[in-house]
């Protein structure tokens, strides 16, 4: 089998830009919603743009949830992005309250318009990295920047799970997390210029692992 | 506090190719839209701008092919503007890979396109470009509907244009960017129509008033000819950021030493 990486289709969001960047590592993706090529993937990344609610009930329509589930219990190496990053945690208080895949256990909140400037936050800022041994990290400098646009954040109940810190106005919130074969980050890599695309390669690396 | 001001270089493109005479000496295709975003991205641009004035009906075409090449080439964040009226027009060219679109003219004539748009897409995805021309006044009472500037011993207040800034709205700029915030809008492009060209700097009265009273990241645009005016686009016109054109494309100033004096001037930048 030639090496293969599966980007989710779940009709929510930016699946080309991602698709373009594993392209230029000289890596085939596949951009699917069919279970098939996801289970036998080598690697998968969850994307995602819009309302945390409308992305689980799209991922429940394509009954999505247990492929997912089921993944990450093989082994298979999974990076949530954004939206993606938010679905793996437990619960998101977006438009009420609703249940994540809760493969991280933590919470998708808010940011407090009284502690920072502009809801969403839509810009440049750099990640302070708690573990810089990550494979994620790896070539990367500590306090480079990433490209962000979100309004929720998570908050993932155990500190181990914390990979890079990110502050944004009086707020300092997880933009990567991480638990044995899952990696997540808030800010878009693929459109995060060379560091972006060194943590793609980095999880490309990993996945070939 | 970290809020990272963006410098944004501005492209020109009719048929898909760059224009406006920019000369970049080392670049074999001179006209090529995907060369010059990466030789941006490299310089340290935070963000690119299309502006898109092919006048044919072939269009919608041509930009989606643009913005397909674009998106395949370039890992930073752009906006595409001109042209763009309808959920059609900005559904192809967000579903072609670009990250937000700048809607100017069709946004005075339909505004409500503004509140579709920013519906199915988000507000993060919708700019409002605002071309903005002083009117000067001697009183108060000349303009008493409009919102005043105190300009010396003068008034002005800003008249939104549209057609590539030759037709004048009487439409006030500053309501303007309030009502299309309230339309969903997520960030406004106000260029100054007095300015533009002339290198003497943004019009910072117009970029902070609009800052002000939308509380909505501006990219201040049109006028910018030296590092200083780059500086006071941020640190008098509270802009997020700061557009440019032919000062990056003739190399007048690099986009790298732009953001090192901003920094050094007490701007957080991303360096």
């Amino acid at each position: 089998m030639v090496f293969n990486i599966a980007i989710i289709d779940y009709e929510m969001g930016n699946l080309k830009s991602i698709y373009k960047c594993l392209k230029h590592l000289n890596i085939e993706s596949i951009i699917s919603d069919d279970s098939k090529n996801i289970l036998n993937a080598d690697g998968v990344i969850l994307p995602g743009v819009g309302a945390f609610g409308d992305a689980m009930k799209h991922l429940k329509q394509k009954n999505l949830v247990p492929i997912i589930e089921q993944i990450v219990k093989n082994g298979t190496p999974l990076f949530g992005v954004c939206l993606g990053q938010q679905l793996l945690c437990s619960k998101s208080t977006e438009m009420g309250e609703h249940d994540g895949l809760d493969l991280i256990k933590g919470d998708v909140v808010k940011f407090d318009i009284s502690k920072v400037d502009k809801v969403p936050q839509i810009g440049w800022n750099s990640v302070n990295f708690i573990d810089e041994e990550h494979f994620l990290l790896q070539g990367i400098p500590n306090n480079s920047y990433f490209y962000f646009v979100h309004s929720f954040y998570v908050v993932p109940k155990n500190k181990e799970n914390v990979i890079g810190l990110t502050q944004y106005g009086d707020i300092d919130y997880s933009s990567i997390i991480s638990k044995d074969n899952i990696i997540a980050t808030q800010f878009h890599p693929e459109k995060s210029s060379k560091h972006g695309i060194k943590m793609y390669e980095n999880f490309v690396d990993f996945c070939k692992k | 506090m970290t809020d990272y001001k963006k410098i944004v270089p501005c492209l020109d493109v009719k048929n898909g190719r760059v224009v406006k005479g920019i000369q970049f000496v080392n670049l074999r295709d001179a006209g090529d839209p995907v060369k010059f975003g990466q030789y941006y991205e490299e310089e340290g641009a935070d963000e690119l701008v299309f502006l898109d004035i092919t006048a044919t009906v072939e269009k919608r075409k041509t930009v989606v092919e643009l913005v397909k090449k674009v998106a395949d080439g370039v890992s930073i964040p752009f906006a595409v503007g001109g042209g763009i009226s309808s959920l059609e027009d900005a559904q192809a060219i967000l579903g072609a890979g670009a990250d937000k679109v700048s809607l100017n003219s069709a946004a005075v004539r339909n505004p409500p396109v503004l509140e579709e748009i920013s519906k199915e897409f988000g507000s993060e995805r919708v700019i409002c470009a605002i071309d903005g021309n002083r009117v000067y006044v001697d009183s108060e009472e000349n303009a008493s509907d409009k919102t005043l500037f105190k300009i010396g011993d003068k008034y002005c207040w800003f008249d939104v244009m549209t057609h590539s800034g030759t037709k004048s709205t009487g439409m006030d700029a500053i309501q303007w960017a309030l009502k299309v915030k309230e339309l969903g809008v997520g960030e406004i492009l106000p260029t100054s129509k007095t300015y533009d060209g002339t290198k003497d700097g943004y019009d910072l009265e117009m970029t902070r008033g609009i800052a002000e009273a939308t509380k909505l990241p501006v990219t201040a645009s049109g006028g910018a000819g030296t590092l200083q005016h780059i500086l006071e686009a941020f640190t008098i016109g509270k802009a997020s950021a700061a557009l440019a054109a032919s000062i990056f494309h003739f190399r007048e100033i690099s986009i790298k030493e732009c953001k090192k004096y901003c920094a050094k001037n007490g701007i957080t930048m991303r360096l």
